[in-house]
């Protein structure tokens, strides 16, 4: 019997033009949280695949309980009780939880002893159990459709622990759960580990990795870096091995001068009466303002109706004392106000299009000939002072962005709103899902665009980030602001503190 | 190795990629090669100068449904506005002294005056189109697919479901004229029309900010809009300019045909997706040339003559023209599921 319950050795995969993964390797003992660490594009993501059967790998084996094994697809690798949580969760949200737990694998009844058809009360009856499970208080015949991003992200763990799992991958559980949720989620993965199950946790977010794990691999540029005891980690000692060399400083030095109110937010209230309402504040010229919150503070929410995605029912926008009409995006836009929005792949890139129609779409009107006719030339300009500046990593202006990584597909769309030259530029968790080098690459952008008179509005989940980069911060609970502090004495606790001040 | 050879082998090898990744279109093209050398007559200035006519016109229908599959939607409501056209164009451009006339009270009109109320009539419709579809969200495939029935019904109801004919005879003439021999090779002049179009669609899709935003909206509608584009507009004005096409359509296909009839037009939509399709119109959205949907509408009239020659039974031809739908989008849809 081997120590280990899987073993992944000497794994390698290739796609064209990329080495994935160089002999690779994984082992996972029963019972015990295994982090898997790296930056984004270090291959984490794609060894998973493998394990999971949904990437064939080119060279390696894997190894349960000590003997060779092949894994053909999901289906197969959820049969030798390996689950995936994955980071975009897959339910079908108009169907129960029930039937999204059991989804192709329905507990099955023979009616007249020959008529095969789901056994709906059986289903119900064993859903509602793995439910208590997870901690998760809802009725099973109840639609997914009504639960929030966290509860999913419960669902597909009942889903796994329901297909009796021997390995449970998570991947990058926690990007959009509130302090209470992740607490939640941990008890959730100790209770797992009594059972003996090996769980294999992807995140970015070192102090949960060093609070939850035993072991931690990392990984960099596809090869295997090496595995240590979580006990014997801090987490600049992750972060040198993630990225190979010392990372003097997490925030460049910012030389941004606050001057003159720019930005005026008075009395901001959304038609909706759960979500932002009397927000005011203000914004100087050449300032960062953060905006913090936990999760479920509306502020994005917030930031959308100024920029005219959502809609409000009161309050002024005011820029350079001028009032705006803001009713949708273009009216912001043309007002000179920029928004980076949260989810890149959902509201940020045209994947399939080029870079250098991400670059040019919004600002296409100033590179007209005779008023109808773009000039290539002008737009081919913008792409490359665009690519050298913010350093792009891309083959051509020609190659789709979605082949980027995602740092350099935020770079891209910093680009376009920057080609309008605004005066506001609103960054919704900039740096989101963006590996640590890039993040720092993010930060001197910002910090360079506040230093040249931009108005910048940050809203970051990041502690560090938000205490990093802002000169002042402003903090949201429950759809409200609830206070605006000075970034220089700016603390953690004193964020918090604000950011848990429920009526 | 000098700079002229680099470019050369670059397009060599860009030459070969293009083939690796159309195979429908190389079968296709090798096809009916073999049976051009196996069958008389295939190669023959007739059949070519027949080939462009049909080209032409089924070029300009999938040119207007182009903009439609690009973001992400459809248009089944093609044919039956091409059709309609044609009703229309062949009821006010009937000669006044021909005895069939359908309206004796309209006085016989000028041919371009004709085209003027055709096209016209086509943006409306298009504007009907792009207005349910951009104002209610209802999807293109339900508004197209209620608006196609409208369409036939209104047809229906003024032809009164009878064959138009007894068309003036300089509005037939000119469009069905040529340059050239007619008993050698002779050009038609619908091959002028369809390189202007699709000069025309190039520079809108390549060169304009409506291209662009159309692109951007296939790729992705919700960054399309929050960074400016007016997407109601654009998808608006891309319906219009369908409706439009496909009026210019019909109007040219009564006078190829010489008549009209609530029928026609039939199953043209498919025609022109399908064109689209094989030309590298992806249904995933964002994606879609004017050359490729040159070349993909080119290639299927290819197949039909190709049917045709081969003597095979008609009624075969929609088999072949159905399979040859799917496998196309099959295999353009196999493309992005390997990029993941």
């Amino acid at each position: 019997m081997s120590e280990y319950l899987l073993e992944m050795k000497d794994v390698s995969k290739a796609f064209p033009g990329v080495q994935a993964l160089n002999h690779a390797q994984l082992q996972l003992k029963s019972g015990h949280v295994h982090a898997l660490m790296g930056e984004n594009g270090a291959g984490k993501s794609t060894l998973m695949k493998c394990m999971f059967g949904i990437y064939r790998m080119d060279e390696g084996q894997i190894f349960m309980d000590g003997r060779p094994v092949v894994i053909k697809d999901p289906i197969d690798a959820l049969s030798k009780g390996i689950s995936m949580v994955h980071q975009e969760l897959q339910q079908v949200p108009a169907r129960s939880i029930g039937e999204n737990i059991y989804l192709g694998r329905y507990p099955v009844k023979k009616l007249f002893g020959f008529i095969p058809m789901v056994d709906h009360k059986k289903m119900y009856a064993d859903a509602d159990r793995v439910l208590k499970k997870v901690k998760l208080p809802y009725d099973s015949t109840k639609a997914v459709g009504i639960l929030s991003t966290s509860q999913m992200q419960l669902v597909e763990i009942a889903k796994a622990v329901s297909a009796g799992c021997r390995v449970l991958i998570l991947d990058e559980p926690t990007s959009s759960l509130t302090e209470s949720e992740v607490e939640t989620l941990f008890d959730i993965i100790n209770d797992l580990k009594k059972d003996g199950v090996a769980i294999v946790y992807i995140s970015h977010k070192m102090e949960e990795i060093l609070k939850i794990s035993d072991e931690v691999t990392v990984m960099r540029d596809g090869h295997y870096i090496g595995t240590w005891d979580a006990k014997t980690l801090t987490t600049g000692d992750i972060i040198t091995k993630m990225v190979g060399r010392e990372l003097t400083r997490l925030y460049p030095e910012r030389e941004n001068v606050p001057g003159e109110v720019v930005f005026e937010v008075e009395d901001f209230t959304s038609i909706n009466p759960k979500s932002f309402r009397h927000v005011s504040f203000s914004v100087r010229k050449g300032e960062i303002l953060g905006i913090s919150g936990l999760v479920g503070a509306q502020r994005t929410e917030l930031m959308e109706g100024l920029f005219g995605i959502r809609e409000h029912s009161s309050g002024k926008i005011k820029l350079y004392g001028k009032e705006l009409k803001v009713s949708c995006p273009k009216d912001a836009i043309d007002h000179g106000v920029a928004m980076l929005t949260e989810n890149r792949r959902v509201s940020g890139i045209m994947g399939a299009l080029s870079v250098s129609d991400n670059i040019s779409i919004s600002s296409l009107k100033n590179y007209l000939d005779y008023g109808i006719a773009i000039n290539s030339e002008k737009v081919e300009k913008l792409v490359a002072e665009d690519v050298e500046k913010m350093k792009i990593k891309t083959p051509s202006g020609e190659t789709p962005i979605q082949t980027l990584s995602g740092g350099n597909q935020q770079k891209v769309i910093i680009g376009r709103w920057l080609a309008n030259s605004p005066d506001v530029l609103i960054l919704d968790e900039p740096t989101r899902g963006i590996d640590v080098g890039a993040k720092y690459e993010i930060y001197c952008i910002i910090a360079e665009l506040a230093k040249q008179g931009k108005s910048i509005l940050m809203i970051s989940s990041e502690m560090g980030e938000i205490l990093g980069m802002s000169d002042r911060i402003m903090v949201m609970c429950d759809g409200r602001c609830t206070g605006i502090l000075d970034g220089k004495d700016a603390t953690q606790e004193k964020i918090m503190a604000l950011a848990t001040q429920f009526e | 190795m000098t700079a002229s050879n680099i470019k050369k082998s670059d397009y060599l090898s860009r030459f070969t990629g293009a083939l690796k990744s159309n195979p429908i279109i190389v079968l296709l093209v090798v096809v009916s090669i073999i049976v051009g050398f196996s069958v008389d007559k295939f190669f023959s200035w007739g059949n070519l100068g027949n080939l462009i006519s049909n080209t032409a016109i089924r070029f300009l229908i999938a040119l207007g449904v182009s903009g439609c599959l690009i973001t992400k939607g459809t248009d089944l409501s093609a044919g039956r506005q091409v059709g309609f056209a044609a009703c229309l164009a062949g009821v006010l451009v009937q000669r006044g002294n021909y005895a069939g006339r359908l309206f004796k009270s309209i006085p016989e009109m000028n041919m371009w005056l004709v085209l003027l109320i055709v096209l016209v009539v086509g943006a409306v419709i298009g504007l009907m189109n792009g207005w349910i579809i951009s104002s209610f969200k209802v999807p293109p495939f339900i508004t197209t697919l209620g608006t196609q029935t409208i369409v036939y019904g209104i047809c229906l109801v003024f032809t009164d479901a009878q064959p138009v004919g007894g068309f003036q005879a300089n509005y037939t003439r000119l469009i069905t004229g040529r340059i050239g021999n007619p008993k050698g090779f002779y050009l038609p002049y619908l091959l002028f029309v369809a390189i202007f179009f699709g000069l025309l669609f190039w520079f809108i899709y390549n060169k304009t900010c409506h291209g662009k935003y159309m692109y951007a909206i296939g790729g992705n509608e919700v960054a399309a809009e929050v960074s400016g584009v007016n997407t109601n507009k654009t998808i608006l004005r891309i319906y219009v300019i369908a409706g439009v096409m496909y009026a210019f359509a019909g109007y040219l296909l009564a006078a190829k045909s010489g008549g009209a009839s609530a029928s026609m037009g039939m199953g043209y939509e498919l025609e022109a997706i399908a064109g689209c399709t094989i030309g590298g119109v992806s249904t995933t959205g964002g994606i879609g040339k004017v050359p490729g949907i040159l070349v993909g509408v080119l290639v299927f009239e290819l197949l039909k003559i190709v049917l045709q020659f081969l003597g095979m039974n008609p009624y075969y031809n929609y088999i072949v023209q159905g399979l040859v739908i799917v496998v196309a989008v099959a295999l353009d849809v196999r493309k992005y599921i390997a990029k993941r």
